[in-house]
């Protein structure tokens, strides 16, 4: 039965999967995180996508962001062309939402910096 | 007077901060930026803090929950004031400047040194060819890009396959810029293997293993690379030329630990971490001086970082309160295949119950085993799988396999 090799990127440990295409069944994961990420890279691979997006703040000139879940991997871009969109108004905490629902994702765009000028 | 200053206000200052308080200690962070959190600021990927606090954070997430921890502690922090130099009669005597007071002194009793790191430049990997604007190294072009805002290029190509320079292949890649290529002298890359998934695979970028730079073209603007495949001894290979034209090309060349200010407390430096060299308390040979994060040795894992400092911030502790108690240092030695295992130095008579070693392999290997030995007599041994030098590995060895108060020395065997 055929498999697919793959590095787990749901942490920094980068465990060897080895997916069986046919059953889904994953080998080599330490944990069940693994598993999940293995099975999903040959349903439908999605990713968390950090970036940066304008702000007013004086501290930076550019407030990080993430996205409030994963995505589907090939919206990646489409989603990078809408966040030139925002512009983050201080104070702006970690943990605010700057955009909601992005590209009909049913994500949030969510800032990871505080920056209160 | 201080009892502690702690010089840096990163992940590793932070961490050493927390466990260092106490109501009655006067302790100090002296920083030289305008906000807490150091490198991690710049880090705006996920992935940090999956051991620490099992959640998988970004690096500004991580910082800020670090200095979250130490903000309802009646801890002094100095921001924007840069430490220039610092002597020791008794107490240790630091220089310090910022903008508001110009020079002054302050006095400690106990230093953390937590200065982080920083990335080797061109100067120091002797590159050929002509020297135009456009040569950075990859950590410049993440602070200007996630920090000010600023690309640093459209075409770009990268030198060494670190994970700071993979992080910043896919970044460029979402910013629009086109990135030909990683290039990388060693037959392994020296970034964490989910980097060159996410970041290389994902996004079509070509590493190139084996690899290095034989010429650089360009007047005033960098234009173009050539780079070249190299046989086992690093030397370039006639004929295997490629050329890319780039007009920005990114060092991920290597990590070197800050500490050149410190020079006048001569304190025992380590030629392979070039960091300093310590006990299990993370204290150097200079009583009452302890270094922790990137400033010890070059860490990938921030959650080892902030595990790390935590322990030096802990003993600084002791330390002032005069409950630190050191006698007979033996040797920990790196053995075959293993370059380098922290803390250098043990005294396994005050250990606790069990002695911790942080170690990097010589090579990259599937499976292997770390044997360790006190003299003839093997104590230990721990299977490993996927050892790579870009990867850390943990030891702890329990203080009843230990047969003596003999050297240890950890090697590793192939299988
Ligand atoms: C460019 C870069 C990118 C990285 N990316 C990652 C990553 O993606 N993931 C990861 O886990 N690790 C990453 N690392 C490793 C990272 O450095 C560690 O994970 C961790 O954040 C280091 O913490 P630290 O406190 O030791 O150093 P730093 O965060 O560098 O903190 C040192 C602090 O000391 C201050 N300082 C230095 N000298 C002085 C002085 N003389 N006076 C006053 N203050 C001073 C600096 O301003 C800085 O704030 C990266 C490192 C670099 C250099
Ligand atoms: S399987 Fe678990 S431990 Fe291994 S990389 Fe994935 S998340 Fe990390």
């Amino acid at each position: 039965m055929a498999k697919r090799e793959m590095i787990c990127i749901v942490c920094p440990v980068g465990c060897h999967l080895s997916v069986d295409e046919e059953t889904l069944e994953v080998t080599g994961n330490r944990c069940p995180r693994g598993a999940k990420y293995g099975k999903k890279e040959l349903t439908n691979p999605t990713r968390m996508l950090t970036s940066t997006v304008k702000t007013n703040a004086t501290l930076q000139r550019r407030v990080s962001i993430k996205t409030s879940d994963e995505i589907p991997k090939g919206k990646i871009f489409e989603i990078m062309d809408e966040l030139n969109t925002i512009d983050a108004q201080v104070p702006v905490k970690s943990g605010d939402i700057l955009l909601k629902n992005v590209c009909d994702t049913g994500v949030d765009i969510v800032a990871t910096t505080s920056l209160d000028r | 007077m201080y009892d502690i200053i702690i010089i840096g206000g990163g992940a590793a200052g932070l961490s050493a901060a927390k466990e260092a308080y106490d109501p009655d200690l006067n302790i100090l962070i002296i920083e030289r930026e305008a906000k807490l959190g150091g490198i991690l600021k710049q880090c705006i990927h996920n992935g940090f803090g999956i051991h620490k606090f099992n959640l998988e954070l970004t690096g500004p997430e991580f910082a800020e929950k670090t200095a979250d921890g130490i903000a309802d502690l009646d801890i002094e922090v100095m921001l924007e004031t840069t430490v220039t130099d610092i002597i020791q009669f008794k107490t240790f005597d630091l220089t310090v400047m910022n903008e508001a007071h110009g020079e002054f002194h302050l006095e400690a009793k106990s230093v953390i040194i937590a200065t982080g790191c920083y990335e080797k430049t061109r100067s120091q990997i002797l590159l050929p060819g002509d020297r135009p604007a456009g040569i950075m190294t990859a950590g410049s072009a993440q602070r200007y890009l996630n920090i000010d805002g600023y690309m640093v290029g459209k075409k770009v190509f990268i030198l060494g396959s670190g994970d700071i320079g993979l992080i910043m292949a896919r970044r460029m890649t979402l910013e629009g810029a086109d990135v030909l290529g990683v290039a990388e002298l060693m037959p392994y890359s020296n970034g964490l293997t989910r980097n060159i998934a996410q970041c290389l695979d994902d996004y079509d970028i070509p590493l190139y293993l084996s690899h290095t730079i034989t010429n650089i073209v360009g007047k005033e603007r960098l234009e173009q690379i050539v780079i070249q495949e190299v046989d086992p001894h690093f030397q370039p290979i006639a004929g295997t030329e490629k050329t890319f034209d780039v007009d920005t090309l990114l060092l991920s060349v290597g990590l070197v630990p800050d500490i050149q200010m410190f020079e006048s407390l001569k304190f025992a430096v380590s030629p392979v971490t070039k960091g300093a060299i310590v006990d299990q308390h993370l204290q150097t040979s200079v009583d009452g001086l302890f270094a922790c994060g990137n400033a010890l040795h070059v860490h990938d894992l921030v959650d080892w970082v902030a595990e790390e400092s935590e322990r030096a911030g802990r003993y600084a502790k002791m330390y002032v309160q005069g409950t630190l108690d050191t006698h007979r240092q033996e040797d920990v030695i790196p053995g075959d295949n293993v370059r380098y295992v922290l803390p250098h130095r043990y005294d396994f008579d005050s250990a606790d119950d069990s002695v911790k070693f942080a170690l990097r392999s010589t090579l990259k290997a599937a499976k292997g085993t770390f044997k360790i030995t006190q003299g003839e007599t093997l104590i230990m041994h721990k299977k490993a799988r996927h050892i790579a030098p870009a990867e850390m590995e943990h030891i702890v060895v329990p203080k009843e396999k230990m047969v003596s108060n003999a050297p240890i020395t950890i090697s590793l065997e192939v299988t």
